[in-house]
């Protein structure tokens, strides 16, 4: 069973944990957004045509097609 | 801290130092008992170090957080969308309802996609947990649980198992048999246990270890086989209502969303919250990673999502329209990375265009809230759930 419920927690050890944390996320190292969103772009570009929900696909192709009826000829 | 003028009915030995005096009556740990105003006091100071009071530690987290701004500031150079200004615009797309799953009872209030693309599992209000084809809608295994609103469930990755859980505090593992005669209610193995409702759950990359979130406001990796717990993530200090693996196989992180309206993302290994973002204005109600792995999006009852890059360790999108004013309880990500499905409370998806940020199109059907919406494992549909009790999947 996890060790503590975030409930019984009084005040003031939920202010001592806040602080711990932050402390240490001030710390992180970072990159540049635009060097982040350029990746971010990139990543995209690169894998959008194989995307079917974006680029759409062929009625016969598509798995999830209207089921036809059968005709016996 | 003075000491307060309380009303004393008691008066004698304190149950911690035993001078007798005008005794308060408290609960510790849910036991009553009596202890006077000194002892509280001194209760009260514990774990405090020198010079500490609530609210010295309230200004130090205040600042902190501050620089923390400060230091993100630094780095923000351009928006999102001034990025993607030259790519060309997502054309209309061609997305409509394939299918429509009926047979629960009430609710829906959770599904999974099983990596074969074409089954899926659903959990709802009514306490059954169905698993279907979704190619031939036939349902191919019903397990019902011993509580209503199981709230997660979740495909275990080599598609023999399911896991589920909810107002029971537990997630349960069914392995899935090929015989439709068996009662798999019988093989039900409880893994997790937690002190407040099951929010999420997933497998890791095996079905050997489970992730789970609670309302406990912990998240916990147990393994499946002992039911031990081998990891536990504190530092929520409210609910959690969803977790996200990442996706690459090296990837040992998760990120974690609640009511406290922070997502938090955590280290699998040592336990640790390695970075936290809080930006939203109200509940987090889902979190999910991007495929890449290097950014995450969160849906919130504030209306919005919102994208954050790890590595910018920001905020980096916010995805919102005037119009929209439900809250969105799901969301998820097609294959590349260009669309953003997102589930409302107003019973519509829509598709926002990740990288220009705004709305492409709008998905209507459903009849009620859409509680969960979920991309398949090849990205050629997605499928949602929602209160209107049926499963839609468009594609």
């Amino acid at each position: 069973m996890p060790v503590i419920n975030v409930e019984d927690l009084t005040d003031l050890d939920r202010a001592k944990m806040e602080v711990t944390q932050l402390k240490l996320e001030v710390k992180l190292e970072r990159w540049q957004t635009s060097k982040c969103c350029e990746e971010m772009k990139d990543y995209i570009q690169a894998g959008v045509e194989e995307d079917i929900l974006v680029k759409g696909i062929p009625e016969e192709k598509n798995p999830f097609k209207e089921k036809g009826g059968c005709v016996i000829c | 801290m003075c000491d307060q003028t309380f009303m004393a009915i008691t008066f004698g030995p304190c149950d911690n130092c035993s001078t007798t005096s005008p005794l308060m009556n408290i609960y510790i740990k849910n036991e009553p008992t009596n202890y006077c105003s000194f002892c509280v006091e001194m209760m009260a100071c514990q774990g405090l170090l020198k010079g500490e009071t609530l609210a010295s530690l309230k200004n130090e987290s205040e600042s902190l957080k501050k620089k923390l701004e400060e230091e993100r500031a630094k780095l923000h150079d351009v928006e999102l969308h001034q990025v993607a200004e030259k790519i060309e615009v997502v054309s209309a797309l061609s997305i409509k309802t394939r299918r429509v799953l009926k047979g629960h009872g009430n609710k829906v209030l959770c599904m999974d996609w099983c990596k074969d693309k074409r089954r899926l599992v659903s959990s709802s209000q009514d306490g059954k947990v169905i698993v279907w084809d979704g190619f031939t809608l036939n349902k191919e295994h019903a397990v019902p649980m011993p509580c209503t609103w199981v709230m997660a469930c979740a495909y275990a990755p080599s598609g023999c198992a399911i896991a589920c859980g909810g107002l029971d505090n537990k997630c349960s593992v069914y392995p899935l048999s090929l015989d439709k005669n068996e009662n798999l209610a019988a093989k039900k193995k409880s893994v997790a246990m937690h002190t407040n409702y099951l929010s999420g759950c997933t497998f890791t990359n095996s079905d050997m270890q489970i992730l789970t979130s609670s309302g406990d406001g912990t998240c916990a990796l147990w393994d499946v086989e002992s039911g031990q717990l081998l990891q536990s993530f504190h530092g929520h200090t409210a609910d959690v209502l969803s977790l996200d693996l990442a996706p690459s196989e090296t990837g040992n992180t998760f990120v974690s969303g609640g009511c406290d309206k922070k997502a938090n993302v955590w280290d699998m290994r040592s336990g640790q919250n390695v970075q936290s973002f809080e930006t939203h204005e109200s509940d987090i109600n889902c979190v999910k990673y991007y495929p890449s792995g290097d950014a995450f999006a969160s849906a919130s009852d504030d209306a919005t999502c919102r994208l954050y890059d790890l590595r910018a360790d920001r905020e980096v999108a916010v995805y919102q329209k005037d119009s929209i004013i439900f809250g969105v309880s799901s969301l998820d990500f097609s294959l590349s990375g260009r669309l953003l499905f997102g589930g409302y409370n107003d019973y519509t998806i829509n598709i926002w265009d990740v990288l220009k940020g705004n709305r492409v199109s709008m998905l209507f059907g459903h009849e009620n809230r859409v509680s969960t919406v979920k991309v398949s494992p090849d990205g050629t549909s997605v499928c949602s759930a929602s209160w209107d009790n049926t499963l839609r999947i468009w594609a």
